[in-house]
């Protein structure tokens, strides 16, 4: 006989976080929660979703599981086989290529002795190249979790992996120095309006 | 003359300053909302026509003349704004600043186009990977609904309206706003035919307008200040101001706004530090964001950035992201990693597209390492010319045309390859 099957279900806060998005529909539009419920879902489940939560989702929104399975293979933030419970996203498109991404990967699979694609043995970290993120004017970059780490190069993203590995803090955004997408060195406009402290 | 910063609409683009609610009121957004809203649909529409805006999502649509397409009265069915968030065409970071430093300006725009086409609800769809832009917007949403800014009677209109953040999960294709609408409504991001178009019959059955974040966040400062400012920046047609992303091989890669139908030359030696190693060192720009033609040195030195003048050299303005490539780039690789690019976004619907940007990936790889005849080029050009055109949406137009663009400018290059690598062979030979 085969194995007892696993089961999920969302932790207390997860189920109000389910339900406040749910409401964000009209009454009987429900199945357009099941993007967010599979986020939810998936960052609960260690970054991973099988038949257990795609399952657990369907019924929550009165969907068929093969609508949610659809849904949840279209979508590349979706991981439907181990992807590491913290994945590295190296962006790869030709903005960031022209600026040295293949650098930037070559850095990265050093660091992490893994090639893009897999998984450390430890399951704890998983490397990809990923389509544009849409940060072309800091590349080349890359996404761990919910941040960007920006303007890299070989040497700033082999830190990065190496501080990953220890457990220790990263600090998101550009690498080099600058705040955001300014000019490196001082931005040309809006310099009428005074920074202050946010 | 450039662009002073008296004419910038996102004076906090670079998040220099607080992104709040009172650092935004500050900057003088939600200023008197409640006036713009009593001028009424009708004017506020006419007024974005007279602005003479055109989409800042790609297709440059007047967005005065979208909004009127939009029912006058309610069949009954509710109408919907549809903010299309989804920003990821290659060499386009705008709204990614946009939402994460200039939020209220999003949500007031929210407020005002959605009241000028009659809906009581709007949804932005962000993509997924902008967890932190996200979050930002969340905060300037739950501010303006604390604030009766948004909510039940808006800025004390008599207007009611929700706002609402949907975060998608990673797909190009839902930026095409039919495939964002059915992601929108929990389905795989693959378009609809169009017609119905979203305004007869969008986001579940209902009239709906698709507006990009650029478009709906200037709305508020170009009512304000009145369509004849707009219309006063910028070149007849092609009015106004615009974020451009410029990336690649500059000294100084940034985000800018600048006014429309600025020489392209200009924009990158002021703002972007120039091109690494000098202008001279130019080889290639793509002016538009990856889906438009690739532009050679010799038409980059004169000209200016806008729709028209792009659409004259036979390239286009798109999301206005200006990619730079110096001498030392590999162009034929460079335009290669776009057709892998657009091969991993096809939603697989039409078979043009789903069969034909992975043929084209296949023949683009080899013509990096001149591994084919010199006979494929056209053949790949007449096979680029079966898929333009021919598909639901634009992703197979946004496929052919970066490969168009090389072969229209590049081909010698692509025949020197092939010629080099059967030198190559016959010597080893």
């Amino acid at each position: 006989m085969s194995a007892p099957r696993k089961t999920f279900a969302f932790t207390p806060e997860n189920l109000a976080e389910a339900k406040k998005i749910i409401a964000k529909y009209p009454a009987g539009r429900q199945a357009s929660a099941v993007m967010p419920l599979l986020a939810i879902a998936q960052k609960q489940n260690d970054n991973l979703l099988t038949q257990a939560e795609l399952e657990y989702v369907a019924d929550m929104l009165g969907m068929a599981p093969i609508r949610v399975h659809e849904v949840a293979s279209f979508y590349t933030m979706y991981n439907l086989k181990p992807a590491g419970k913290v994945q590295v996203q190296v962006c790869t498109t030709t903005p960031c290529w022209l600026r040295g991404s293949d650098q930037v990967v070559e850095a990265c699979e050093k660091a992490l002795g893994i090639h893009c694609g897999e998984v450390t043995a430890d399951g704890k970290i998983g490397l990809i190249e990923v389509e544009c993120l849409g940060a072309c004017v800091n590349a080349p970059m890359l996404q761990i979790g919910d941040d960007y780490y920006e303007d890299l190069d070989a040497e700033s993203a082999r830190k990065l992996m190496e501080a990953l590995k220890a457990g220790g803090v990263l600090k998101p955004g550009p690498q080099n120095g600058r705040k955001t997408s300014e000019p490196l060195g001082g931005a040309t406009t809006l310099t009428s309006f005074p920074a202050e402290k946010a | 003359m450039a662009l002073q910063d008296k004419d910038r609409i996102f004076t906090n683009l670079y998040g220099f300053q607080d992104f709040r609610l009172a650092g935004a009121r500050k900057r003088g957004d939600w200023d008197n909302t409640k006036a713009i809203l009593d001028l009424g649909r009708d004017a506020i529409i006419q007024q974005m026509k007279d602005s003479g805006l055109r989409g800042r999502g790609g297709a440059g649509f007047s967005a005065g003349l979208k909004w009127s397409f939009m029912p006058k009265k309610s069949d009954g069915r509710p109408h919907y704004l549809v903010v299309n968030a989804d920003e990821g065409e290659p060499g386009t970071c705008k709204d990614r600043d946009i939402m994460r430093h200039d939020p209220h300006k999003l949500v007031e725009g929210c407020l005002i186009a959605s009241f000028a086409i009659g809906a009581n609800a709007c949804y932005i769809y962000i993509r997924g990977e902008f967890a932190r832009e996200a979050e930002n917007l969340q905060t300037a949403i739950d501010e303006a609904y604390a604030a009766g800014l948004i909510g039940k009677n808006a800025c004390g209109s008599g207007w009611d309206f929700d706002l609402y953040l949907h975060r998608g999960a990673g797909a190009y294709i839902c930026g095409e706003e039919t495939a964002l609408i059915e992601s929108l409504e929990g389905k795989k991001g693959q378009p609809r035919l169009k017609p119905p178009f979203p305004a007869g019959a969008g986001l579940y059955g209902c009239p709906t307008t698709v507006n990009n974040v650029e478009t709906i966040a200037v709305a508020p400062t170009i009512l304000r200040r009145g369509p004849a400012w707009f219309a006063g920046i910028g070149r007849q047609n092609n009015t106004g101001t615009k974020v451009f992303c410029i990336s690649g091989h500059v000294n100084k890669p940034c985000n800018v706004e600048e006014e429309m139908g600025i020489p392209l030359k200009e924009i990158i030696e002021r703002h972007a530090g120039g091109v690494r190693g000098g202008w001279d060192n130019l080889l290639a720009i793509i002016p538009g964001g990856s889906s438009v033609p690739v532009l050679p040195k010799a038409i980059c030195d004169t000209v200016l950035m806008d729709f028209d003048s792009l659409r004259a050299q036979r390239s286009g303005l798109g999301t206005a992201a200006v990619i730079v490539m110096d001498k030392s780039t590999d162009i034929v690789k460079a335009i290669a990693r776009l057709s892998k690019f657009y091969m991993h976004e096809s939603c697989g619907q039409c078979t043009p597209c789903r069969e034909g940007t992975g043929w084209m990936w296949r023949v683009m790889e080899r013509m990096v390492r001149g591994d084919a005849d010199i006979a494929e080029i056209d053949m790949l050009q007449e096979v680029t010319t079966q898929i333009d055109g021919h598909t639901i949406c634009a992703l197979g137009d946004a496929a052919a045309w970066p490969i168009q663009g090389l072969i229209r400018h590049f081909r010698p290059e692509m025949e020197r390859r092939i010629a080099e690598r059967r030198g190559l062979k016959q010597a080893a030979e």
